[in-house]
């Protein structure tokens, strides 16, 4: 296992929040292999998105390391790029300017040394344009479009420097469900396709199984990583699956699990009181 | 261009029912907008012109709309009208572009740089409450009676309030706009050239266009410095003299060029940000 795409290696992570201090992370180990999907579920509080953040550098752990291609990350950089659950696409541009926003930055212009690069990447602009379904939309300002398009946007302007790791922070978060199954089969495709390792952060289990290889469950105060399920479905993934006693059976664990380690009390104890009146009655 | 395509409706003969006019934040057709809008600027003047003609109050104090006119007329032809809207429009854009110039940037590090805001915001909040009038003897002493020291008190008047404004457009672009830029690879430089300043332009024309009227309303105040010429300079003469015709006239025109400069703002929104539009 020393190959893993990203090691995370005894990571907390303190904060203060009205001078207390606030423990987010309590050393979380976890290897994650190229090309894996995986997603992170929890209830609120358990540190699934610091964690996410603390891997795309956007905010530094107290303590332990975080390696990925066995280099310690400082800050954010172009490897690892992230998807937002929403706002983060710029009004100002259209649809194919966001997506190629990434040309304007040093980083990503220093790369490109001939013509046939730039015709390359305008290639590359153009197809993740179509495998989005947003064709006829490149010249359509965001807010022309509906949320489930602007997430769309958002994905391929993500993915356009080719970063070798996909970090997503509830991206269909915002989404309505309809919308949120064509979202799932997309992200499938794009992972089997562009061969990235994806990090899915969610607040919904049934999303954790039917995108992830395995489903990391993580559990609050302090945040912390509490079980690791693989997930028993084939590779390539199909809606009718997600009525699978396989599928069914993993969902009931981990809501089960979650319900256990949430420590949300004072809603164990509404919802027991619930049950017992309705049974009453 | 449309994210939903409706499939076309059968004709069904009927017409959409419309809410109640008084719908909380309802609709108003545009007509209905125009003409009310019209109504709230009229009805006043048309009271005004009615209270005067009938004579009911006292015309030194009080002239009628009639009156007034007669005496923009007066002022066009024979006491240099144009040269006192010239001389108040340069004193009122200088001070505005001055403050303008300066608000700008130094909003722009307080609203991105926590240690600059911690540094400048208390200072300028302090300074802000001073009441600009009261600097005139200070300006005054500092800086003469010449034109500079009706600039420096039409600054001191908008400058402060302009800087917070600016710092608080600037916090307001959200932080996965820049911290999607970040993951690019963005470099602290291209995040404040690529994503903060264009996202913020569209609240910071709106904000140059609420201070720009607020220049406007220093104009009297830095008048009152040794000048002679000017709106503010002419309303406060025509006090003197009694010629309540005058100071109407020269309140009217100040409000009519703030009307005017704050649709020409407006117009450039319109123009330069078309994807506000929905």
């Amino acid at each position: 296992m020393t190959d893993a795409k990203i090691r995370i290696r005894n990571v907390s992570k303190v904060f203060n929040s009205q001078g207390r201090a606030v423990q987010a992370l309590q050393d979380v180990n976890l290897d994650i292999q190229a090309n894996e999907f995986i997603t992170f579920v929890g209830a609120s509080g358990c540190g699934k998105s610091t964690l996410l953040r603390s891997i795309g550098g956007l905010e530094q752990h107290s303590r332990g390391e975080i390696l990925v291609d066995g280099r310690a990350i400082h800050g954010p950089g172009i490897d690892r790029a992230m998807v937002f659950q929403h706002y983060s696409l710029y009004p100002w541009l259209n649809v194919m300017q966001n997506i190629k926003f990434c040309r304007q930055l040093k980083v990503v212009a220093d790369t490109v040394s001939s013509d046939s690069d730039i015709e390359l990447a305008s290639g590359r602009a153009d197809a993740l344009l179509s495998l989005m379904g947003l064709k006829a939309f490149s010249q359509a300002y965001p807010n022309q479009l509906s949320g489930g398009m602007q997430q769309r946007v958002a994905i391929a302007r993500a993915l356009m420097p080719k970063p070798a790791t996909l970090l997503m922070d509830e991206p269909f978060g915002a989404l309505d469900a309809q919308t949120r199954e064509v979202m799932h089969d997309l992200i499938r495709h794009v992972h089997r396709l562009e061969k990235s390792t994806i990090l899915f952060v969610t607040h919904d289990v049934e999303e954790a199984i039917y995108l992830g290889g395995r489903v990391v469950l993580m559990a609050p105060r302090p945040g912390r990583i509490d079980t690791i399920y693989d997930v028993p479905l084939p590779k390539e993934r199909h809606q009718d699956m997600k009525l699978s006693p396989e599928f069914l059976g993993l969902k009931r664990e981990i809501l089960t699990r979650i319900r256990e380690t949430s420590g949300m009390n004072t809603d164990l104890e509404l919802l027991e009181q619930l049950t017992r009146s309705t049974s009453e009655s | 261009m449309n994210a939903h395509n409706p499939l076309p409706q059968p004709e069904t003969g009927l017409r959409p029912r419309r809410l109640s006019r008084w719908h909380i934040r309802g609709e108003l057709p545009r007509s209905a907008q125009w003409s009310l809008a019209a109504a709230g600027l009229l009805l006043p003047l048309a009271i005004w012109w009615a209270y005067t003609a009938a004579g009911l109050g006292n015309p030194m104090f009080l002239p009628g709309p009639d009156a007034v006119l007669r005496r923009l007329g007066h002022w066009f032809q024979d006491e240099g009208l144009l040269t006192d809207i010239g001389i108040s429009l340069y004193r009122v854009m200088s001070g505005f572009l001055f403050s303008a110039l300066l608000a700008l940037p130094i909003g722009l590090y307080i609203g991105t740089f926590r240690p600059v805001q911690a540094f400048l915001e208390p200072l300028t909040d302090f300074i802000r409450y001073m009441p600009a009038a009261a600097f005139i003897p200070l300006v005054m002493l500092w800086v003469g009676i010449d034109e500079g020291s009706k600039i420096l008190i039409i600054f001191i008047g908008t400058f402060f309030q302009m800087v917070l404004m600016v710092a608080e457009d600037v916090r307001r672009v959200p932080m996965a706009q820049i911290e999607a830029a970040q993951t690019m690879g963005a470099s602290r430089g291209e995040v404040i050239k690529l994503v903060i300043l264009p996202s913020a332009r569209p609240a910071l024309l709106d904000t140059l266009r609420i201070t720009c009227g607020w220049a406007w309303t220093y104009l009297v105040v830095a008048e009152l410095v040794a000048a002679s010429s000017g709106l503010g300079f002419a309303i406060l003469k025509a006090q003197r003299f009694m010629q309540t015709d005058k100071i109407f006239a020269g309140i009217l025109l100040i409000g009519v060029i703030g009307l005017l400069t704050d649709q020409g703002f407006r117009w450039i929104g319109r123009l330069a940000f078309p994807w506000l539009k929905r």
